[in-house]
């Protein structure tokens, strides 16, 4: 899923500057399950909102998906009535809210951190950079790419230390180390062996903003 | 704001069945006095509450806010209390953090046969809220 993390209130407040009605516009899918942006923290931020700025109005709406159309689309009344949509999407529901929404101004009240899991309850780590080519075949099902803090494709390197990474050796272990346990367990270290040659980052961001076409479900 | 100018606070006291609202009934069997600025809201479990309960008490008017359970360790469904605790503090950052203060909310643990400390327990808040002045919060009659 898409991990995201609310704004703080100061910067939530100044965007809502010179905006009366604002519509708290919650998405019910990623951020939900990662507690950011569902029903009950639109419902708590609207709360906090309605009690940190008295002048101001604040509606609440929560939409199953704000990266789908037509979902987007059952929160046009809500939004027709209020001069701002204070959205609690990931980037993509907050762009696609503005896009669909038009002529409404829209705001972002999240700020979007990556694409993870989650590691336990309350705690959600990035688990995949959305890199356009896959090579969790080769790592034993650990990516090099989002978990080593260089996403290096021949690791470890020399700030492998005790299993934990120079870059924050309390919090982040070496997506190497971890690549070298997994595949010692499976007894299959002898993907080692070979050096990766350099990946092709156009499949990546690199590429610039991808598309994805399946022709069939084309209407 | 002084203590003396007659303002008294609206607290809501969210209480555990098991202890708090069964301390605070042994607390008037025992014909304790407290201060009368407590609304007790009755829960199964001081786990059933939500961070959103706690921002609506607010909202709607109250001065101050307690959510009181069992003591640690002898919760009914085991870690309700502690779990009540995190949400506590949660809510009481971001009440910091809009300007109503996390100081007016607090949590508190007791047994059912302490009726003394829920009588202290209302007494430190309504004393904390005295010292404190009204919220902020524009009240809604």
């Amino acid at each position: 899923m898409v991990i995201a993390e609310r704004k703080p209130i100061a910067e939530i407040r100044e965007m809502l500057e010179g905006y009366r009605k604002v519509l708290v516009l919650g998405c019910g899918t990623c951020v939900t399950v990662c507690m950011a942006g569902g029903e009950k923290e639109a419902a708590i931020l609207a709360s906090a909102l309605r009690m940190a700025e008295p002048g101001k109005e604040f509606v609440e709406a929560t939409v199953e998906r704000q990266c789908d159309r037509e979902y987007i689309d059952g929160a046009r009344a809500d939004a027709q009535e209020c001069d701002a949509i204070l959205s609690m999407a990931c980037g993509a529901g907050v762009g696609f809210t503005a896009e669909v929404l038009e002529g409404v101004r829209v705001l972002p009240g999240l700020n979007t951190k990556s694409i993870g899991v989650t590691e336990q309850p309350g705690v959600w780590v990035e688990r995949c950079l959305a890199c356009g080519d896959c090579l969790l075949s080769l790592t034993g099902g650990i990516c090099p790419i989002a978990r080593c803090s260089k996403s290096l494709l021949n690791g470890p390197c020399g700030g492998s230390q005790n299993g934990m990474c120079e870059v924050d050796q309390k919090n982040i272990q070496c997506g190497w180390q971890l690549i070298y346990d997994r595949l010692k367990a499976l007894g299959r270290l002898d993907l080692l062996e070979e050096i990766r040659p350099p990946k092709n980052w156009s499949a990546a961001h690199d590429g610039g903003p991808r598309r994805v076409v399946r022709e069939d479900a084309v209407l | 704001m002084s203590e003396d100018n007659g303002f008294e606070p609206r607290i809501v006291a969210f209480c555990c069945q098991f202890c708090a609202y069964a301390a605070a009934d042994l607390a008037g069997s025992m014909r304790a006095q407290y201060p009368p600025n407590v609304r007790i809201v009755r829960l199964m479990c001081t786990g059933k509450v939500d961070p959103i309960f706690l921002m609506k008490a607010f909202e709607e008017g109250a001065d101050g806010v307690f959510v009181a359970g069992c003591l640690e360790g002898n919760c009914h469904f085991l870690e309700g209390n502690i779990r009540a605790k995190k949400r506590v503090g949660y809510i009481k950052a971001l009440l910091e953090e809009i300007g109503v203060g996390g100081e007016r909310l607090e949590m508190f643990n007791m047994s059912s046969a302490e009726a003394p400390k829920f009588v202290a327990a209302v007494n430190e808040m309504t004393e904390r809220i005295k010292k404190l002045g009204p919220s902020k919060v524009a009240k809604v009659s």
